[in-house]
C-alpha cells in the first residue's frame, strides 16, 4: 500500500509531545493513586467511608491502621473520626508536582492540536469517519480483519481504516477531554471558580473515579495502538510519525 | 505560497499565546516563591501564577449539614505526645483545657498582639460546611466555625509591605499563604467543628482553613501567625524543603 500523504509536521510534533506527556501523566497518576487506592462515587469518600473499588496496588490496600472511631457530632450513627496509626505509602510530594507540571504539556499542546486539526481540516480529512465508512458491512469487514490480525502494511501516514478512525476520534474527542475536565475538577481552586465542573461530574469523588476510568481506557488504547503499529511494520510507522518518512 | 500561509498562522498562534502570557504576567502576584532551580517547583510556581491570573476570588462550594461525612485525622493527632519543641507547652495547655492558650500575631503589622481563645470567639464569626481535599485523594465534608483570618489581620493592621502570612504550630510545622488566600472570606481560624469545640485530633484549639487549597495547607494546632513581606520557606519545618509544593490550588 502506498501512502496517500505522510504525517504533517505539526501532527508529528503534537504526537511526540502529547504522547510523552500522556505516559508521564499515567505514571505520576498511578503513583498518586497508590497513596489512596480507593475509589468512591459522590462528593466525598475516605478511609472511614465505604469504597466503590479498592485496588491492591500499594501497601495502603485495605490497611486497617486507625484507632476506634468516635462520633464527630451528637449523633452516634453520624459522622465519625478516627486517628490514623498506619505509616502509609505516599510519594505525592514529587508525584503531584510532576503530574501537574506534565499536565501543562498536555493541556497547551492539546489545545493547539485541536485548533490546528480544525484549521487544517485534519479531522474532517483523516479522523472523522464518513457515513459510508460507518456502514454495518464495512465495520464488520474491518472487525473481522482485525480479529484475524490481518493488519494492512504500514503506509507511514494516513489514511485510516474505520475502526482506526473511530478509536482515534474517541481518544481525541471523548477520552482526552474527559480526562482533562475530570482532572481540573480535582483542583479546589479551579472548582471555586467553576463549580459547574462539580455539578457536571456529580461531585469530587465521582470526578476522581471517572478520571481513573478515562486513564484506564487511554492506556488500553495505547496498548492496542502499539500492537497495531508493531503488526503493521514498527520501523516504518515509527519513522513516519517521528521523522516523517514513509514516502 | 503555502509556506507564507504557514508562517502567518504560526505567527498568529504565537501572538495569541504571547498575549495570554502577558495577561498572566500582568495579574501575577508580585512575589513568587523561589524555585531553587528545581523543575517541579517551577511547575508549581507556573500553576500558582496561572491560577491566580485566571481564576479570580470566587468562594468554594458550601454544603449542607446532611452532607457531613466521617473525617479521618491524619498527620499529627496530638502534639502533646510528640517530641517537638512545642510539645511541652502544648501538654501544659491541653491539661488546662486550653484556658491559657494564646495566639501571637506579629510581623509586618501595625499593632502586634496576642489573642486568647475567648478574644477570638468574641470577634465576628463565620460557619461554613466545606470539602476537605487531602493530597492523598480522599475528601471529607466538615462544618467549620471560626473567625475569618481577614478580621484578625484587620484588628492588627497589615502594613503596606505585607505579602505573606506565615503560620507556626505546636507540632513545629511552618507554612504560609499569600494575601489573596489570607484575605479570602472563607479562610478561617477555626475553633469549632461540626457544632462542637475543635477536637484534639483535628487541631485543637485552633486550626486554619484554606478552602481553595489542598488539606495540608489548613494547618492544625496554631501557635503563632507572622506577617512577612518576603517569602519564607519555613526552613526544615516547611513544605518545600520536605519536597512538597507550597501552592496547592490543584
Amino acid at each position: 500500500m502506498t501512502p496517500i500523504e505522510p504525517h504533517a509536521r505539526w501532527v508529528r510534533i503534537s504526537h511526540a509531545v502529547i504522547g510523552v506527556s500522556t505516559l508521564v501523566l499515567a505514571f505520576s497518576g498511578f503513583v498518586i493513586l497508590m497513596a489512596h487506592p480507593r475509589l468512591y462515587w459522590g462528593i466525598a469518600g475516605n478511609d472511614l467511608t465505604p469504597a466503590l473499588i479498592e485496588l491492591p496496588i500499594s501497601r495502603n490496600y485495605k490497611h486497617a491502621g486507625y484507632t476506634t472511631p468516635t462520633p464527630l457530632t451528637g449523633n452516634p450513627d453520624g459522622p465519625m473520626s478516627a486517628n490514623r496509626t498506619y505509616d502509609i505509602f505516599n510519594e505525592n510530594g514529587w508525584g503531584r508536582s510532576l503530574h501537574f507540571l506534565t499536565a501543562w504539556f498536555l493541556a497547551i499542546p492539546g489545545l493547539v492540536y485541536l485548533l490546528m486539526g480544525l484549521a487544517r481540516r485534519h479531522f474532517s480529512s483523516w479522523i472523522w469517519p464518513t457515513r459510508d465508512e460507518l456502514s454495518a458491512s464495512n465495520i464488520r469487514r474491518d472487525l473481522a480483519a482485525h480479529v484475524r490480525l490481518q493488519i494492512p502494511p504500514a503506509s507511514g501516514g494516513p489514511s485510516y481504516g474505520v475502526l482506526q478512525k473511530v478509536s482515534y476520534a474517541l481518544v481525541i474527542f471523548v477520552a482526552a477531554p474527559l480526562v482533562t475536565l475530570t482532572g481540573l475538577t480535582l483542583s479546589p481552586a479551579v472548582t471555586a471558580a467553576f463549580p459547574v465542573l462539580l455539578t457536571m461530574f456529580g461531585g469530587y469523588q465521582s470526578a476522581r473515579t471517572i478520571h481513573f476510568v478515562a486513564f484506564v481506557l487511554l492506556m488500553a488504547f495505547v496498548l492496542v495502538h502499539l500492537m497495531m503499529v508493531a503488526l503493521s511494520g514498527f520501523r516504518r510507522q515509527l519513522l513516519g510519525i517521528t521523522l516523517g518518512g514513509g514516502r | 505560497m503555502k509556506s507564507n500561509g504557514l508562517i502567518t498562522r504560526r505567527r498568529a498562534i504565537i501572538a495569541g499565546l504571547a498575549s495570554l502570557g502577558g495577561l498572566a504576567l500582568w495579574k501575577t502576584p508580585r512575589e513568587l516563591p523561589p524555585t531553587y532551580g528545581n523543575i517541579l517547583r517551577m511547575g508549581d510556581t507556573f500553576t500558582y501564577a496561572a491560577q491566580r491570573a485566571l481564576l479570580g476570588d470566587a468562594l468554594v462550594k458550601e454544603y449542607t449539614l446532611a452532607d457531613l461525612t466521617s473525617f479521618p485525622a491524619t498527620g499529627t493527632v496530638d502534639p502533646a505526645v510528640m517530641d517537638r519543641s512545642g510539645s511541652a507547652d502544648y501538654r501544659r495547655l491541653k491539661d488546662q483545657g486550653f484556658a491559657g492558650w494564646q495566639l501571637s500575631v506579629e510581623g509586618r503589622v501595625a499593632r502586634p498582639r496576642t489573642f486568647s481563645l475567648n478574644e477570638l470567639k468574641a470577634l465576628p464569626s463565620r460557619t461554613q460546611i466545606t470539602r476537605h481535599t487531602c493530597e492523598e485523594g480522599w475528601t471529607a465534608i466538615g462544618q467549620w466555625t471560626g473567625v475569618p483570618l481577614s478580621v484578625v489581620l484587620d484588628a492588627v493592621g497589615l502594613l503596606p509591605s505585607a505579602r505573606f502570612v506565615l503560620f507556626r504550630s505546636f507540632d513545629d510545622w511552618t507554612d504560609s499563604i499569600d494575601l489573596l488566600d489570607a484575605l479570602h472570606p472563607q479562610t478561617l481560624l477555626a475553633y469549632g467543628m461540626n457544632g462542637r469545640d475543635l477536637p484534639l485530633a483535628h487541631g485543637a484549639p485552633l486550626r486554619l482553613r484554606v478552602e481553595r487549597q489542598i488539606g495540608y495547607k489548613s494547618m492544625k494546632y496554631l501557635r503563632r501567625i507572622i506577617v512577612t513581606d518576603e517569602f519564607d520557606d519555613g526552613g526544615k519545618d516547611g513544605n518545600i524543603q520536605n519536597g512538597w509544593a507550597w501552592y496547592t490550588g490543584i
